[in-house]
């Protein structure tokens, strides 16, 4: 089943250090078309490989220790992104 | 073109390496590599040089790490290194191991994968999580984990792995089918006349010897391993296993290293015991060799220190070299790395500030 239509205006996503750290070329801001957190973790794995991985496990979910903020509120991978959004991609304090 | 030694050390704070001088009396560190992860295994293969890191990061995941540069450069994949939805993820590469055709990946929770294709990619090697017994493993003081993977040196279809706490399983077929080879193996931690079950026993550390040599009919399949509850000798691929603990100050401990070409010496660092606080008995470090496969133990203390040695040894840090003599290392669980360039006899700490060193390999390099 198709998954919610790819957002209009595209989603400013702001990626922590220690995972631009991990991927060479990579930047701490990038827009991608997304409707959801999934989508958006989508988009940053095709723009950078492993990318996903490094974000979501298996289970599926968002890792236990990375936090995915919009509007100050921590999403899970199903959440919808508001059209324009600022999204951030943190590494949580509880992981070390 | 002459042969030096690297150390491959997996910390709690990333991989380092040792680089030596082709007398191993002096040593070069580098590092953190890694991203800083903790590292649980540092493996090189010898044929092409490549240097693979498996570890996991609370934030990040699990991962293979890969230098083909000896540490120069790294790039890092878990791409297929996953249980299908709604099964525990995976937490960490435990360990590492190069087989004939293929590379390996133990990982926590319990399970083994391959790469075909250098560490790029990974696929499940399902069998061993679909034996009936899988569902009465459970994890021991550091968790669900697959920390012994032992490929048979010429048979590729041959492979033997260790789980704690689970015990050694067999495949003859590649993977497909697995047998428990637990035979002769206590677990003290059972009620009396349930210690010599079929699986549910904690190995600490399986190692194979090499083929050849004088005192152990070869075969080419003796195993050793070290439990939590004895030290082992099989002298027919895990069959049958015989204690070989007589002679040690305790049953416990955690790593095992063979000799590169002598069946028959083996090492061994023993603890105090599992709830006597897991240190050197008595506070005096000691690497215990045999000569004759285990039937008799000698204890090497030269240049260790005999006071005040409350650390451990973790069941990955111990190993040799390749030369000759060989070298044995160790790295203990508050961050120095011990060696010694004469099988034992004599040892030096090359480096006394690492983080808690979980793994110790060595890599020959041709210069």
């Amino acid at each position: 089943m198709a998954g919610p239509s790819a957002a209009a205006r595209p989603i400013a996503v702001v990626l922590a250090p220690a995972l631009v750290s991990l991927f060479p070329g990579s930047t701490m801001r990038i827009n991608v078309h997304a409707a959801t957190v999934d989508q958006l973790i989508d988009a940053l794995d095709a723009r950078w490989p492993g990318m996903g991985d490094r974000l979501r496990d298996s289970s599926p979910s968002v890792r236990r220790h990375i936090n995915i903020f919009c509007n100050g509120e921590r999403l899970g991978l199903g959440a919808p992104l508001p059209d324009g959004a600022e999204v951030f991609v943190l590494t949580a304090v509880s992981g070390g | 073109m002459t042969d030096t030694v690297a150390i491959l050390l997996g910390t709690k704070k990333g991989a380092f390496i040792l680089d030596g001088d082709g007398r191993r009396n002096e040593w070069s560190v580098r590092g953190p590599f890694c991203e800083t992860w903790p590292i649980n295994h540092v493996i090189g293969d010898a044929a092409t040089g490549t240097i693979y890191a498996g570890g996991g990061n609370e934030w990040f995941g699990p991962a293979v790490w890969k230098s083909t540069d000896l540490g120069a450069t790294w790039t890092h994949s878990s791409a297929g290194l996953a249980y299908a939805a709604g099964e525990t993820p995976i937490k960490a590469v435990w360990s590492l191991a190069v087989g004939t055709d293929c590379l390996y990946a133990g990982v926590e929770p319990a399970g083994l994968f391959r790469s075909v294709d250098d560490g790029v990619t990974w696929t499940h090697v399902s069998g061993l999580r679909e034996h009936p017994s899988r569902a009465g493993w459970v994890p021991g003081g550091g968790g669900l984990i697959l920390h012994s993977i032992v490929p048979h040196p010429s048979d590729p279809a041959k492979l033997w792995i260790a789980i704690s706490t689970a015990g050694a399983y067999f495949t003859a077929d590649g993977g497909t089918t697995w047998v428990p080879r637990n035979r002769g193996t206590r677990a003290d931690y059972l009620p009396e006349g349930q210690r010599y079950p079929e699986f549910g026993q904690c190995v600490h550390s399986l190692v194979m010897a090499p083929s050849g040599g004088k005192s152990v009919p070869d075969g080419g399949e003796t195993l050793y391993q070290q439990n939590h509850c004895g030290m082992y000798r099989s002298r027919d691929g895990g069959v049958q296993w015989e204690s070989i603990e007589a002679g040690l100050p305790s049953s416990f401990g955690f790593p095992v290293a063979v000799h590169p070409r002598d069946p028959a010496t083996v090492f061994l660092v023993p603890l105090n015991g599992d709830i006597k606080g897991r240190y050197m008995p008595d506070a005096k470090t000691a690497v215990y060799r045999t000569r004759d496969g285990g039937d008799t133990w000698t204890a090497q203390r030269e240049g260790l220190p005999q006071q005040n040695a409350f650390f451990g040894v973790l069941r990955q840090a111990l190993a040799t070299d390749t030369q000759s003599p060989a070298g044995v290392y160790f790295g203990t669980s508050t961050g120095q790395l011990y060696a010694s360039t004469d099988e034992g006899d004599r040892w030096s700490c090359i480096t006394d500030t690492l983080p808690p060193i979980y793994s110790v390999e060595t890599l020959a390099i041709s210069v």
